[in-house]
């Protein structure tokens, strides 16, 4: 028998806000968090938009020396964790170590620090390479500086799926869990890529929208998109064993009930033209909860933007729905966070949970031209009211990977 | 003078406060610095002063004055 597994806190570090209450009231709002790049020059750049973290100073959430050492990403992941431990009142010192389980997900790594070191290596020769130039660039490190910190024994890994990063590593953790494995896992995504060798890269194969309107640069679904707007950030959320948090008087936001992952087998980057492979992910997670499809009452997109991406998602969710498809809310929040790539599924996740706890359906925002092969109901512009008991959320990575997670609002 | 110099650097790759660094501060006890800290280190001091400092060389900086003396011969 599976054991139940639930949320007892999250963090947030992201493009609309810091810290869950800042993120979820940003969303509730439809605050956009699309800017002009400031990382770095855009001059010689074709695209010039971004979402990137604003008034993050890594000092806030750790020492300074502690954040010398890591990269971005890295300080994102640890300053969203440590959110999420706070917010969990998980007592440390009283919790069996050895069932305490990390992992985060991350697309790309510490690819700010790569560019870095790479110039040094070219100019200034190899012996002036940092020594912290490897433990700050490999994924895996997110989740090794959080185990340190909280003393997390259990298992401790990186889930490297581009896109679907975040999500597929909440997945693991919940299988974790559900296994008896861990009692507690603290999971997510983070992902620090707003870089020049990053833009350049996802520009060179027409995968950024050029736009220099911010409100008409993240537009899923919308007839005008043309592509994504790359965002920063970090999601990480506490996941527990039922009874482990109940024992201890948690609060509970939230249940995963479902996780569905599969592969599209067909292209490096090209989603599957019939969109089988998150059609099947969906499935998945709606028969693990055991539910009808019926029961479904929102659902989060990944609706990156992109043409290709919104289009067969739209079409998947139509093949795996029929007609009931039209009847539900089906939105995009990177229309407001931009697309955080290995951050992307976690923070949509806490979007997903936070909806179910708030009965509040987020809106996909700067929709304007509807298409006429997205014909789903996006929740155009202003959110939804309504008090919802199971949310789908879709997470798909480059090299074909589909997630959905499914969660349920939490009943004792 | 060189003290200012390789305080300066400690300051910045530690992330000390400036009084934290003293002559007679042991690299390892007092200021908490680790194999790969110390590898930072030599790489700037490298730089600040324009030299090559060998491998075989970095057990020597115990403390601050080691680092001093090295530099001054």
């Amino acid at each position: 028998m599976n054991k139940r597994v639930v949320i007892t806190g999250m963090g947030a570090i992201t493009p609309i806000g810091n810290g869950l209450i800042n993120f979820w009231d940003g969303i509730k709002s439809g605050k956009c968090g699309v800017d002009e790049i400031s990382h770095f020059d855009t001059e010689d750049f074709s695209v010039k938009l971004a979402a990137e973290v604003k008034d993050f100073d890594p000092k806030d959430y750790m020492e300074k020396k502690e954040s010398k050492r890591m990269d971005r990403f890295c300080q994102f992941a640890m300053a969203s964790s440590n959110m999420a431990i706070e917010d969990s009142q998980l007592d440390i010192e009283n919790i069996d170590n050895d069932k305490f389980g990390v992992i985060i997900g991350s697309g790309v790594g510490g690819i700010d620090t790569i560019e870095t070191q790479i110039k040094r290596l070219n100019s200034k020769g190899p012996g002036k390479v940092s020594p912290f130039f490897i433990p700050m660039i490999i994924s895996n490190m997110a989740s090794g500086l959080v185990a340190i910190k909280y003393k997390a024994k259990g298992i401790n890994m990186s889930v490297v799926t581009a896109c679907a990063s975040g999500a597929n590593a909440i997945g693991e953790s919940f299988r974790k869990i559900q296994s008896g494995q861990c009692d507690l896992m603290l999971t997510g995504g983070a992902e620090a890529s707003v870089t020049p060798a990053t833009v350049a890269g996802f520009a060179s194969m027409t995968a950024l929208c050029s736009s220099t309107d911010k409100n008409r640069a993240s537009i899923p679904f919308d007839k005008d998109r043309s592509g994504f707007v790359i965002g920063e950030g970090s999601g990480i959320l506490l996941l527990e064993e039922y009874n482990h948090a109940i024992n201890r008087g948690a609060k509970i936001y939230g249940e995963i009930v479902g996780y569905g992952a599969t592969c599209d087998a067909y292209h490096i980057t090209s989603p599957e033209p019939n969109g089988l492979g998150v059609k099947g992910s969906m499935e998945m997670a709606i028969k693990e909860a055991d539910i009808e499809n019926s029961e479904i009452d929102y659902i989060n997109a990944h609706g990156t933007s992109t043409p290709y991406n919104d289009k067969f998602e739209t079409l998947a969710i139509k093949n795996l729905f029929g007609n009931e498809a039209y009847n539900i809310p089906v939105s995009s929040t990177k229309s407001m966070t931009g697309h955080l790539i290995g951050g992307a599924g976690a923070i949509e996740a806490i979007v997903s949970i936070m909806a179910l706890k708030d009965g509040f359906i987020p809106p996909t925002i700067n929709y304007k031209n509807p298409d006429p092969e997205c014909d789903l109901n996006y929740v155009p512009n202003e959110g939804i009211n309504r008090e919802i008991n199971y949310v789908l959320s879709n997470s798909l990575g480059f090299g074909g990977h589909n997630t959905s997670l499914l969660f349920k609002k939490y009943q004792d | 003078m060189t003290f200012e110099k390789v305080k300066n650097i400690l300051v910045e790759e530690l992330g000390l406060d400036e009084d934290e660094v003293k002559l007679e501060s042991n690299l390892k006890e007092d200021l908490e610095a680790d194999s790969l800290d110390l590898a930072e280190v030599v790489i700037n001091l490298e730089e600040e002063f324009d030299i090559e400092i060998p491998e075989e060389d970095y057990p020597k900086f115990v403390t601050v004055k080691d680092i001093v003396e090295f530099l001054e011969k």
